[in-house]
């Protein structure tokens, strides 16, 4: 059994979700300062669907990527700073390359879970620049164990170092996880990893399970900032890895302090809310939280039935423009 | 009445689909479908409809240049580039389907009589030829466009291998054609795959920041051009007309395939097609008949 985890944690990017990519300047400074005091090995950054992804579709970001990469940078040693890149939003020319020039150590390349092939030219780039490059399948709740091997064999053979698999809608239960897990684990001979949310409160269970059947990278962030439901809570992982004695080199005890100190600043407190359980059980992607919040109000819907309508066209992330659609739809029915 | 003769070079799954829509065009046929390999299935079909095939890329039309009139170039970018001068020295008019960026670019919409002008234009993208048109028409209509961004989600089945490999081609490409027809300098576009069965149909979003939208003047322009595009592509429908959301203006298309070469999802492939045939056809009319 393997003892020591990697704890990724994407605080200043799964949360900009929750904030409507709104973080400041100071927020990154803070937060960047706490994790590096805490020991955290990976903090991602960026707006919430990862670099290049500021737009009208998916919500604008107060401060550039550039801007943010920059600012975290500062206040970072041992620490290092990871992206999330898609390609579809994220081009090498445009974004990927001045992303690494303003010093991004860690880059995750991640698709749609059925998608990988899209991410080569990505892959290929970072690793030639000699970055730490992951891969990462989106959506994984959407692909049987066998499919995600074979994605995930792909984005190594571009020279993926590891594959981290996501729940993006929270949708798994811990049986899942572990089938799934376990299939990586066996056919891939690489690291694999879990990224959980928590829209039916199993982000802990689920990330246990996966570490239980090989995983050994684990994303969480801090008070579980972050999309819709909220991801895997950094501080309860840690200590839950602790109690079951894997080491993890993260300082508990600082990071204890850090998430009193940011709960008071710009982090919210994720809750799981009654549209977060239906997205959860549609298998929608947590990022559309907010959209279809607004989009409901706006429209004067029932936000379960928009979720529900969009689990029945098995949207993936980067499809928020079909919020408005089917919102458009369902009121022309009424 | 006489066909004008077009080549296609290129026998993957964008030139097989311009092959059976030749077949229907009132002014074009197809007198030579060019490949690399006989056994490639686009190539069995073109045989199979009775259609003269070689295996020699350029060099069937440099050995037989009058063999056709019209080129259109379904191969690469990188191809492309080699093949322009070729074309050009042989006083072809050229149609170009890759993302090579050559030529003067065209969509019929927009500036299709413009075109006729140059020997070789450029189809720019799948999604350039869905919102590019509604672009111009929010550029027209709107003296301060601040920012334009256009989203298209198409099924993962109708994505061949060129597309996904080419994604930021296709990202740049896209966006240096609607600054030039919108006429708004800050562009951004975003390709979505998505792979749900029963696939989807390509569906096509664009917003865009305007300081004082007009909605009422620009839905009557945005009804007209997309009539216009309608004659040439039959599957474009509007889906939600431009509406303001959240401050943004929102204009929402889909486009649903003939099912030609490819079944009617891959209403991409269907309108940059439709959109070479209609520029091919004007070139007939114009030229060669």
């Amino acid at each position: 059994m393997p003892s020591r985890i990697l704890i990724s944690d994407p605080t200043l990017r799964d949360g900009s979700h929750a904030i409507k990519h709104q973080l400041k300047k100071e927020d990154i400074a803070l937060y960047s300062k706490l994790a590096e005091e805490a020991q955290v090995p990976i903090l991602e950054i960026g707006h919430g669907n990862g670099l290049g992804a500021s737009s009208l579709q998916l919500g604008t970001s107060l401060i550039s990527d550039i801007e943010m990469i920059e600012e975290s940078k500062k206040h970072l040693k041992n620490t290092k700073l990871g992206i999330h890149v898609i390609p579809g939003f994220a081009t090498i020319k445009r974004d990927l390359n001045s992303a690494i020039d303003a010093g991004v150590d860690v880059i995750r390349v991640a698709s749609h879970c059925t998608e990988a092939d899209i991410t080569k030219r990505h892959i290929e780039y970072a690793r030639n620049r000699e970055k730490e490059v992951y891969g990462v399948l989106m959506m994984s709740h959407m692909a049987p164990a066998s499919i995600l091997v074979e994605e995930a064999l792909k984005m190594k053979s571009y020279g993926a170092q590891g594959i981290i698999i996501m729940d993006s809608a929270g949708a798994y239960l811990p049986a899942n996880v572990r089938e799934k897990i376990r299939t990586l684990v066996h056919s891939l001979n690489m690291p694999i990893g879990f990224h959980a949310h928590n829209n039916l409160g199993m982000a802990i269970a689920n990330s246990i399970a996966a570490v239980e059947e090989g995983a050994v990278i684990v994303d969480a962030t801090i008070r579980g900032f972050g999309a819709g439901a909220g991801n895997a809570q950094l501080e309860i992982l840690v200590a839950v890895l602790q109690q079951m004695g894997y080491e993890t080199d993260v300082d508990l005890y600082k990071l204890l302090d850090a998430a009193d100190i940011v709960e008071k600043s710009f982090v919210t407190i994720p809750y799981v809310t009654s549209s977060s359980i239906v997205s959860g059980m549609a298998g929608v992607f947590s990022g559309f939280s907010k959209p279809v919040e607004r989009i409901a109000k706006e429209y004067n819907l029932d936000p379960k039935d928009i979720f529900f309508e969009l689990g029945k066209r098995r949207v993936v992330a980067g499809q928020e423009d079909l919020i408005l659609e089917v919102a458009v739809n369902l009121s022309q029915l009424r | 009445m006489k066909k004008i003769r077009v080549a296609i070079l290129g026998s993957g799954n964008i030139g097989t689909d311009l092959l059976i829509k030749i077949q229907r065009s009132k002014y074009l046929e197809c007198s030579l479908f060019i490949g690399r390999n006989f056994d490639s299935p686009g190539m069995i079909k073109a045989r199979g409809l009775g259609v003269q095939t070689s295996d020699r890329s350029i060099q069937a039309i440099i050995d037989n240049p009058d063999v056709c009139d019209i080129v259109f170039d379904a191969t690469s970018a990188a191809d492309h580039k080699v093949h322009a001068p070729i074309l050009k020295e042989l006083e072809k008019k050229v149609i170009d389907m890759t993302p090579a960026k050559i030529g003067e670019m065209c969509i019929p919409a927009v500036n299709l009589h413009e075109c006729l002008d140059y020997d070789n234009v450029n189809m720019v993208t799948c999604g350039g030829q869905a919102s590019i048109p509604l672009a111009y028409a929010i550029g027209l209509i709107h003296d301060n466009v601040d920012y334009i961004e256009v989203v298209s989600s198409i099924s993962s089945k109708s994505a061949g291998a060129a597309t996904r490999i080419n994604l930021d081609e296709y990202i740049e490409t896209t966006e240096n054609a609607l600054s030039f027809f919108s006429g708004c300098e800050k562009t951004k576009t975003i390709l979505n795959l998505n792979p749900a069965h029963p696939c989807i149909d390509m569906q096509t979003t664009v917003f865009a920041l305007v300081q004082k939208p007009d909605i009422e003047r620009l839905r009557a322009k945005v009804d007209e051009i997309v009539e216009q595009i309608q004659n040439y592509v039959p599957g474009y429908q509007l889906l939600i007309p431009p509406t303001i959301e959240n401050d943004r203006l929102v204009i929402m298309v889909k486009v649903q395939g003939a099912g030609d070469y490819l079944p009617s999802y891959a209403g991409n492939l269907d309108i940059i097609n439709c959109a070479g045939i209609a520029m091919a056809e004007e070139y007939a009319k114009k030229y060669f008949l």
